[in-house]
């Protein structure tokens, strides 16, 4: 492993925030052509090491080399001239420009004569990028007008467009689809055979076992191993990155679903993103919510939440239709809805991570307009216990918290509003194998003490491993209900792209 | 290995302080900047550090600080008012206009002031949180339509011969500080109350932090943008009433370009145009700073001219400084 030279080369590199350590003397080896997974857990130190490298951080200690040869990139921009490009975990388009607008961003082609931005040939040639991925997303269109999937798929194009020498990808997958996610893998490809070195950050354990060569893992801020691939199992590499032994992902299925009914939804339509959808959860249950993205999910969610307005049809708590024009409703009815978005909708970011949790329960934490605020200390620091967040302390600035950490933020809010009917739009993005296995414990948790959980997901093993019947929407239809013993991944799908084999 | 794990914890103490250090000077360097200026000052004026030229700093100041604090809530929410100048001048001359003469019903007079300004900043409320105006825009209008209002209602004239006992809180005092300044501080601590004690002081912040985000949170968005509308309007109604008293007449000239020293205040205080972000004590002591430089721009006999590039400049250094901080 050590014959060849390295391409790249991260030694003993630190970095402190206000003096409160992020990462220490970690170590990085990047080999010409190959994949390079970054393992660890939620705020492991995989990100904020990317940054440095990438110029967006300065780090506070440590070497970085080239091709052997020494390199500063103290900018984003010097970097990019180094040879290295990232993918970032925190997608920040510019929405109201041009797909390629933003692809060209900073060196956009001009006419030979004057110094005018020469925008045939700029759209000519993003045309001709997505022509080769093979990718069908109009160089014209605003990036406000794309999907998260479109937007994130740009950025791939974006950073692999620099023919950088190093291209760093964090957690590109977290909003892909299927199709996508293989779109990416045979870019990935290429680039290998291409002699590039990509670094690769994911907490899906299916695709790093089946893209990467060398795998490191981070823990704690620390650097703790780098094997290939092919000499680890998935066990060994968990164990690595948590620390502990880790036996089942999923809870044991001893859940007793009651005959009551909690919440139906009854022929409810909102044009332009489903029609006619109707299903009902019990008291106690994990109702599965899958399809492909677009198929209308996270709408249906947003409507039950009050975020967008139903046209037809009906919602019904035990029986009682209610009327929910706004989120406020839905909270006071005891519907949560953790969306999927956490950036937009679920984070104030300035704010602290105590005064996010308690943002949507600041009832239970005043009398009256006064804020308790030793109450406040108290149920924030419980959450921060009990769901594990890794921060420095309650005060810290939420979007100083590591991707995963974020995520957990929002689920800890909207606990703490003690709902009775709890919707989860994808509630495992970007988190951790081992804060998974914690999520899904504490669903279980909460029906078992009568909570009902509507989950909404794309990962499959997730759907297959949690719910105690899953609803397959497609364009915005109900296709099917599926009990857990019939279900497979292949009749998921089958139904899921339904309506698209008959078009 | 020993001695290896030592430098290493040697070293991050040594950056942990420094770092510590940098954070505690970026956090509070606003405060050394008074503290400079002052020191400056007395050291190259003999008039600076006297009672009677502090009694009128701090009553010029006071009127600003009053606007400024109202100012603060409309920014943290993303916003701006640019309307608290004219409120002004149209609370001062309805006040002015009913405590004309020594038999009048002071109190009424008063009421009448803070509810003009009241209802104004209501109506800008309404504007931008229901009707969905973008606050600069709104309070714009705002601006021309209160200033042209106090012209109607004053015919244009200044109204003078205010009853004495009116003239009290501009020229009064108690244990020695000016009224205006006991004013102030009350202010002060209300606002630090509702802004950091209270559920409505979190509802702000949030707002102005990811209005998205508040809003599926389960917060009142409306209302509670129509409240810092109010309570912007309402501390602009106290300012009228303020200076009305303090230089004896209704002027309905008065006012004019004042919310740009409340936003200079406000922003040099450290709060971020960008919402969510800030702090009240900053304000405060943004409003002293510029009241300094005034004062002692005029004791070291700058010419008018200059003292608006220098307090421009302040002002954009203060930016530059802050965007350090966050
Ligand atoms: N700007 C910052 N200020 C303070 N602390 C920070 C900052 N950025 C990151 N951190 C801290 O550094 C640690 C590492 O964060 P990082 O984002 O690198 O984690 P990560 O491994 O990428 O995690 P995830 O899998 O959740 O994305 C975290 O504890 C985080 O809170
Ligand atoms: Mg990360």
């Amino acid at each position: 492993m050590t014959v060849q030279p390295f391409l790249l080369e991260m030694k003993g590199i630190s970095k402190f925030f206000n003096g409160i350590k992020a990462i220490s003397n970690v170590n990085l080896n990047i080999r010409k052509g190959t994949v390079h997974a970054l393992m660890g857990e939620n705020g492991a130190g995989k990100s904020t090491t990317m940054k440095i490298l990438s110029g967006i951080y300065k780090p506070t200690e440590g070497t970085i080399l080239m091709e052997g040869k020494e390199i500063f990139p103290n900018t984003p921009k010097v970097a990019l001239d180094y040879g290295i490009a990232m993918i970032h975990q925190e997608l920040s388009p510019i929405f109201e420009m041009t797909v390629a607008e933003n692809i060209f961003l900073g060196r956009e082609p001009l006419y030979s004569k004057v110094h005018l931005v020469n925008y045939p040939k700029m759209y000519k040639d993003t045309k001709k990028m997505f022509e080769n991925l093979d990718l069908s997303i109009n160089p014209k269109k605003k990036m406000k007008e794309l999907s998260v999937s479109e937007i994130q798929m740009v950025e791939i194009v974006k950073a692999v467009s620099y023919d950088s020498k190093v291209i760093i990808m964090d957690e590109p997958t977290s909003s892909l689809a299927d199709k996508e996610v293989e779109q990416l893998f045979s870019i990935i490809n290429r680039l290998k055979k291409d002699g590039k070195g990509i670094i690769y950050i994911s907490h899906k354990m299916d695709e790093i076992f089946r893209i990467s060569d060398d795998i490191t893992v981070f823990r704690d801020g620390e650097y703790i191993s780098t094997n290939l691939a092919k000499d680890l199992d998935q066990e060994t590499l968990i164990k690595q990155m948590v620390g502990r032994e880790l036996t089942d992902v999923f809870p044991e299925r001893n859940r007793s679903v009651k005959e009551e009914i909690a919440l139906s939804v009854e022929g409810i339509s909102a044009p332009g993103y489903f029609e006619n959808v109707s299903f009902q959860v019990k008291k106690g249950e994990i109702l599965g919510l899958t399809g492909l993205m677009g198929a209308g999910r996270t709408e249906v969610a947003k409507a039950i939440f009050g975020m967008i307005p139903i046209e037809s049809g009906s919602i019904k708590l035990k029986g009682e239709p209610i009327n929910i024009k706004e989120p406020k409703d839905a909270i006071k009815h005891g519907i949560a809805l953790v969306t999927e978005d956490r950036k937009e909708e679920g984070l104030v970011l300035p704010m602290s991570v105590k005064q996010n949790i308690t943002l949507s329960s600041l009832k239970s934490v005043s009398s009256g307009p006064m804020m308790k605020k030793n109450t406040e200390k108290q149920v924030a620091d419980d959450m921060i216990k009990s769901l594990k967040i890794k921060t420095h302390h309650r005060n810290q600035l939420v979007e100083t918290l590591s991707g995963g950490n974020q995520q957990k933020i929002v689920l800890a809010k909207w606990l703490l509003t003690n709902p009775t009917i709890l919707i989860l739009d994808e509630p495992t993005r970007g988190i951790d194998i081992g804060a998974k296995t914690e999520i899904y414990k504490l669903m279980d948790h909460l029906t078992k003490e009568g909570y009902s959980i509507i989950m909404i997901s794309s990962e499959m093993p997730e759907v297959l491993g949690m719910s105690d019947r899953i609803i397959v929407l497609s364009e915005g239809k109900v296709m099917g209900t599926l009990s857990p013993k019939e279900a497979t991944q292949e009749k998921i799908l089958s139904l899921a792209t339904a309506n698209k084999v008959e078009v | 290995m020993n001695s290896q794990l030592s430098t290493n914890s040697y070293k991050e103490t040594k950056e942990n302080s420094n770092a510590k250090f940098k954070h505690l000077l970026s956090e509070y360097g606003i405060l050394l900047a008074l503290l400079g200026m002052a020191v400056a000052l007395t050291i190259l004026s003999p008039n600076f550090l006297t009672s009677a030229n502090m009694l009128n700093l701090f009553k010029q100041v006071s009127i600003n600080a009053v606007l400024a604090i109202g100012m603060t809530f409309v920014i943290l929410t993303k916003g701006i008012d640019l309307s608290v100048g004219s409120i002004l001048a149209f609370s001062g001359i309805i006040t002015a206009s009913l405590v004309v003469g020594n038999d009048t019903n002071l109190l009424l007079g008063i009421v009448a002031g803070l509810g003009a300004g009241l209802f104004l900043g209501a109506v800008n409320g309404i504007i931008i949180a229901k009707w969905k105006v973008t606050p600069f825009i709104a309070t714009l209008g705002m601006m021309a339509i209160a200033r042209g209002l106090t012209y109607i209602y004053s015919e244009g004239q200044p109204i003078s011969g205010l009853s004495d006992a009116f003239l009290v809180i501009g020229t009064g005092g108690f244990l020695g500080i000016p009224i205006s300044v006991w004013v102030v501080l009350v202010v002060f601590i209300i606002c630090t109350l509702l802004l950091y004690h209270t559920k409505f002081g979190r509802y702000v912040y949030a707002v102005g932090g990811n209005e998205n985000a508040a809003r599926t949170s389960g917060l009142n968005v409306d209302r509670t943008l129509m409240s810092v509308y109010c309570i912007s309007g309402l501390l602009a109604g106290l300012a009228g009433v303020l200076l009305t008293s303090r230089i004896s007449s209704g002027l309905p000239q008065s006012g004019i370009s004042y919310e740009l020293d409340a936003i200079a205040a406000v922003v040099i205080g450290g709060t971020s145009l960008m919402g969510g972000r800030g702090r009240l004590w900053g304000t405060l002591v943004g409003a002293l700073i510029i009241g300094v430089l005034n004062n002692g721009l005029d004791l070291l006999a700058v010419s008018s001219y200059w003292q608006q590039v220098i307090k421009g400049t302040i002002i954009i250094i203060a930016v530059l400084v802050d965007r350090k901080r966050t």
